[in-house]
């Protein structure tokens, strides 16, 4: 389960509402009341969490994708059964994810066929490929650790249904990283190649991961008034942070370097990474990373493939419905 | 071409017998048939439940949160309703 900094907000259109509903509802939000669908809500707040909310079930979806491919290449009936659980997980999530952010008025067709149109985004890291069977080991442990810190203070977001949702969300993530640390641990105990094999796997994903946390602070627009809302509770580099100081002693257990040989650990225990390379992270939003077209093209060929199921599903029930008249009028 | 929204359907789970069903989420699906099918894929992974109810989104009326006030203040000023609200002597035990 995958968010990323998606925290951009509209504090442009705040001006035009209301000004007392509007301090009303600030009001509620120190209070730390959960704002629910029917409430009256900032139409900047609505449209940063459709947003936000849309684009976390996007990144589920497309996240199928990089760890499906080994589905029918794991190496042993349990690994297999585990991924392919952790794969209906994480479309299981992309549901909850689109029902919450339909909540605030979009539909779930007008969510997708903008995903599918390139119109809204989807986490960074599921543009990157994987090579080898150490990459779903890598990912469960890195990039759904990544998540999973994003996640955690999202289960206390201002936002009800969103956070119910990172709620249930959460309790099925920790089998994800558990899964892929396992995954690492067993390749690590194993022959040179496959020690070998896991440490190119980190070597490849160590950094990207670390840019799932979204921009450094400092460049990092719209965090203020999402801050205010509460629906974002950490930077992005404090969360950054927390997740490498807890990374770090994993990878040493497992006897694997972290890809930066300037990382070092400070006089309060922090671990200092290095400068991260913030071009490479513009590239792969903009649409320029390694798998970035691939996805897209899965995407649409899914739905595209999928269109007879839904007319056929329609089709279907209509005709149901229009029986039952039928026999209701006899 | 566009296909006609798929309807929204709210979906109820009982976890344990004797407990009550109650709301999990809710999932888009063509028929009734097919939103329990979805309901068990979606909603119960992990053994969540015994039983799943799923009722069209649009059957449910919902109370309008601006009548908060008035709809429930009623209740907050009647504490008399509750048992703490009556002074039962220590030697009296438990009651």
């Amino acid at each position: 389960m995958y968010t990323q900094a998606l925290n951009t907000s509209d504090a442009e259109t705040s001006g035009l509402e209301d000004a007392a509903r509007a301090n009303a509802f600030q009001a509620r939000i120190d209070a730390d009341e959960r704002i629910e669908p029917n409430d009256w809500m900032p139409a900047a707040y609505r449209k940063t969490l459709t947003r936000q909310i849309s684009q976390h079930a996007h990144s589920e979806i497309v996240g199928m994708l990089p760890e499906g491919n080994w589905i029918t290449r794991a190496p042993t009936l349990r690994r297999k059964a585990a991924l392919l659980a952790k794969v209906q997980d994480e479309c299981g999530h992309g549901l909850y994810l689109y029902a919450a952010a339909e909540t605030l008025g979009t539909s779930r067709e007008e969510l997708v066929d903008a995903m599918l149109a390139g119109k809204a985004k989807y986490s960074s890291i599921f543009n990157y490929p994987t090579l080898t069977w150490a990459d779903i080991g890598t990912i469960g442990w890195l990039v759904d650790g990544a998540a999973i810190m994003n996640q955690i203070p999202l289960c206390r977001c201002s936002y009800g249904p969103y956070a119910r949702a990172m709620i249930r969300v959460c309790k099925e993530e920790s089998f994800h990283q558990r899964q892929g640390f396992e995954i690492m641990l067993t390749l690590c105990r194993g022959s040179e190649q496959q020690k070998a094999m896991a440490q190119d796997a980190l070597d490849r994903w160590w950094w990207p991961v670390l840019m799932m946390f979204g921009p450094p602070d400092q460049v990092s627009q719209h965090s203020d008034i999402s801050t205010r809302w509460k629906i974002k509770r950490f930077s992005n580099d404090e969360l950054r942070q927390k997740f490498v100081d807890a990374t770090v002693p994993q990878a040493q257990y497992l006897g694997l370097t972290i890809p930066d040989p300037g990382m070092k650990q400070d006089a309060d225990g922090h671990w200092r990474y290095s400068e991260i390379d913030w071009d490479e992270f513009r590239q792969v939003l903009a649409g320029n990373g390694p798998c970035n077209r691939d996805r897209m093209a899965a995407r649409r060929k899914a739905h595209d493939d999928g269109a007879w199921v839904r007319e056929a599903a329609a089709a279907y029930a209509e005709k149901r419905a229009n029986r039952q008249l039928a026999q209701a009028a006899e | 071409m566009a296909t006609p929204n798929t309807p929204l359907w709210e979906v109820f789970i009982r976890s344990r017998n004797g407990l009550a069903h109650k709301h999990c989420g809710s999932l888009h699906a063509a028929d009734a048939t097919m939103a329990l099918q979805a309901a068990r894929d979606v909603y119960t992974r992990r053994g969540e439940g015994l039983s799943i109810w799923v009722v069209p989104s649009n059957a449910i009326t919902a109370s309008d949160p601006s009548d908060k006030g008035m709809l429930f203040e009623p209740a907050e000023s009647k504490i008399y309703r509750h048992p703490t609200f009556y002074d039962v002597p220590d030697e009296v035990g438990h009651m």
